[in-house]
């Protein structure tokens, strides 16, 4: 696991998870399952934003977009420089 | 084209859904006035049976108070029936007015608006309020009225874990470039009947020049020592920025709600909040009610008293009696039964017994997390209780969950 996916894990667990037993890995579907709600969403586009110096577009950071640990790996290396 | 079989087809495959889904919620019929006993027809065509209410908002036992019947007649007979109007064009009478003016009163607040419901007060008040260069910082338990409130507001939204302050914290300093920051919280959350940390969250909002909303509607006449809601208990009157509140539970329960807060939120609500400039306000048969109910609760504490009161004996005797509660001192107290098919059971199984309790399961709570929600009102007298109590252990023992942990619950039933 390289330290994107550790750093961006690691938030997603503090931040969303009630119950420090779940488990999650970079592929756990976050939105589509409920573990993450659209409300939600926001700050961790925030904290994307500010931990990689980065701007995600709003018409780019979609449910689709944000719905793996993977796929927003994905999503951040696209923006960032 | 009418409506052809073609598109009659798609709605009657999704109510099948929510029927497969046993998600279908049936109406029971009550032939009696709103009380502790009432008369109930379940289901449809079935003979009316006498039961005891235990899942009303109807937390002071004011909904067919004597006094408040009166007031209304006495409404009714002097302002009319209807209004014909929005408020700012002819809809506003001299009780509108007085009624504002009472619940800034009783509330401690600057002033005042009514709405045609709490709901109404909620899907308004934020988009009147906050632009797009603020943020919404919502508990992750606050009522559906409220969420649908934010939907419709352009400011930026999200959310904290439930009642947790360190993780609110975290949120203000996250959005500490943002114009204004809006917490929003429920005061009592109706389904686990929990209180919010109001004074912390006062604390926090000053630290981080934040404003707090509180939704109070399962509060307002009985929580805090002379029933004036959340903040009362907390010790924060005065301190709350924007309170929301519903006159269709404890204040009589028939309809209407209101904003009440900081003087400028108020009349950005009155000139910008759609549901107040685009519905007709409360009912003058309704405000002459709610006018008498803040009468009474001004007068005296006696009803929230005795609420407190039966509300710890009920606690009690369903602790002793060995069920799993939610912790807290609100009289809304759920009885964890855990697993969805199981709280219809047990609810079907009261209603046998003459106890009138529902069951909650996915998705109005969270999954495994399914519950009789009961709720305790002044107008129950001990007897009622009592009789409550009996029915909840038979019921209890014959799905043997009476001294059960969670565990070994759902081990038998599952999740």
């Amino acid at each position: 696991m390289d330290e994107m996916q550790k750093v961006i894990l690691e938030y997603v667990k503090n931040e969303y998870l009630e119950d420090d037993d779940d488990d999650l890995n970079p592929d756990t579907p976050l939105i589509s399952s409920g573990i993450v709600d659209s409300f939600s969403m926001v700050s961790l586009k925030r904290f994307l934003e500010n931990k990689y110096k980065i701007s995600i577009p709003d018409d780019k950071a979609t449910p689709q977009a944000f719905d793996s640990v993977n796929k927003i790996i994905a999503l951040v290396k696209q923006f960032a420089k | 084209m009418s409506f052809s079989d073609r598109v009659r087809g798609i709605y009657k495959k999704q109510i099948q859904d929510i029927t497969d889904a046993g998600l279908f919620k049936q109406e029971r019929f009550i032939h009696s006035a709103q009380a502790a006993d009432i008369e109930v027809e379940f289901p449809a065509g079935a003979p009316q049976k006498k039961v005891i209410n235990m899942c009303a908002n109807n937390y002071l036992g004011l909904s067919s108070h004597p006094e408040v019947v009166k007031a209304a007649h006495a409404g009714l007979d002097s302002r009319g029936y209807g209004m014909s109007s929005v408020r700012f064009i002819c809809g506003t009478q001299d009780i509108h007015r007085e009624l504002e003016e009472k619940v800034t009163k009783f509330l401690g607040t600057e002033a005042t608006i009514l709405f045609p419901s709490c709901m109404d007060a909620n899907a308004g008040v934020f988009e009147a309020v906050l632009t797009k260069d603020d943020v919404m910082i919502s508990d992750r338990l606050v009522h559906a009225s409220i969420i649908d409130g934010m939907r419709l507001c352009g400011a930026m939204q999200d959310t904290f874990k439930h009642s947790n302050t360190e993780h609110l914290e975290e949120k203000l300093a996250l959005h500490a470039d943002k114009r204004v920051r809006l917490v929003i919280t429920d005061g009592v959350f109706s389904m686990d009947g929990d209180t919010a940390k109001l004074d912390e969250m006062v604390a926090l909002c000053r630290k981080y020049d934040a404003s707090l909303f509180v939704d109070d509607s399962h509060a307002t006449g009985f929580i805090g020592k002379t029933g004036r809601g959340t903040h009362e208990k907390c010790g924060v009157v005065g301190e709350i920025d924007i309170i929301t509140t519903t006159f269709g539970k404890a204040l009589g329960g028939a309809s209407g709600g209101c904003v009440s807060g900081r003087r400028e939120l108020v009349e950005l609500c009155r000139q910008r909040a759609r549901p107040y400039l685009f519905s007709n306000t409360i009912a003058p048969v309704v405000v002459s009610g709610v006018l008498r109910v803040l009468d009474i609760l001004s007068q005296s504490t006696e009803r929230r008293d005795k609420l407190e009161t039966n509300t710890a004996y009920w606690r009690k005797g369903l602790s002793e009696a060995g069920f799993i509660l939610k912790e807290g001192d609100t009289p809304i107290v759920p009885v964890m039964l855990f697993n969805a098919k199981l709280s219809q059971d047990v609810s079907r199984d009261l209603f046998a017994e003459g106890i009138y309790a529902v069951g909650f399961f996915f998705p109005v709570v969270a999954q495994g997390q399914a519950r009789i929600r009961t709720q305790i009102s002044a107008g129950h007298e001990i007897h009622h209780l009592d009789r409550a109590l009996d029915a909840f252990k038979k019921v209890g023992k014959k799905h043997n969950i009476l001294g059960k942990t969670k565990q070994e619950i759902t081990e038998m039933y599952g999740a």
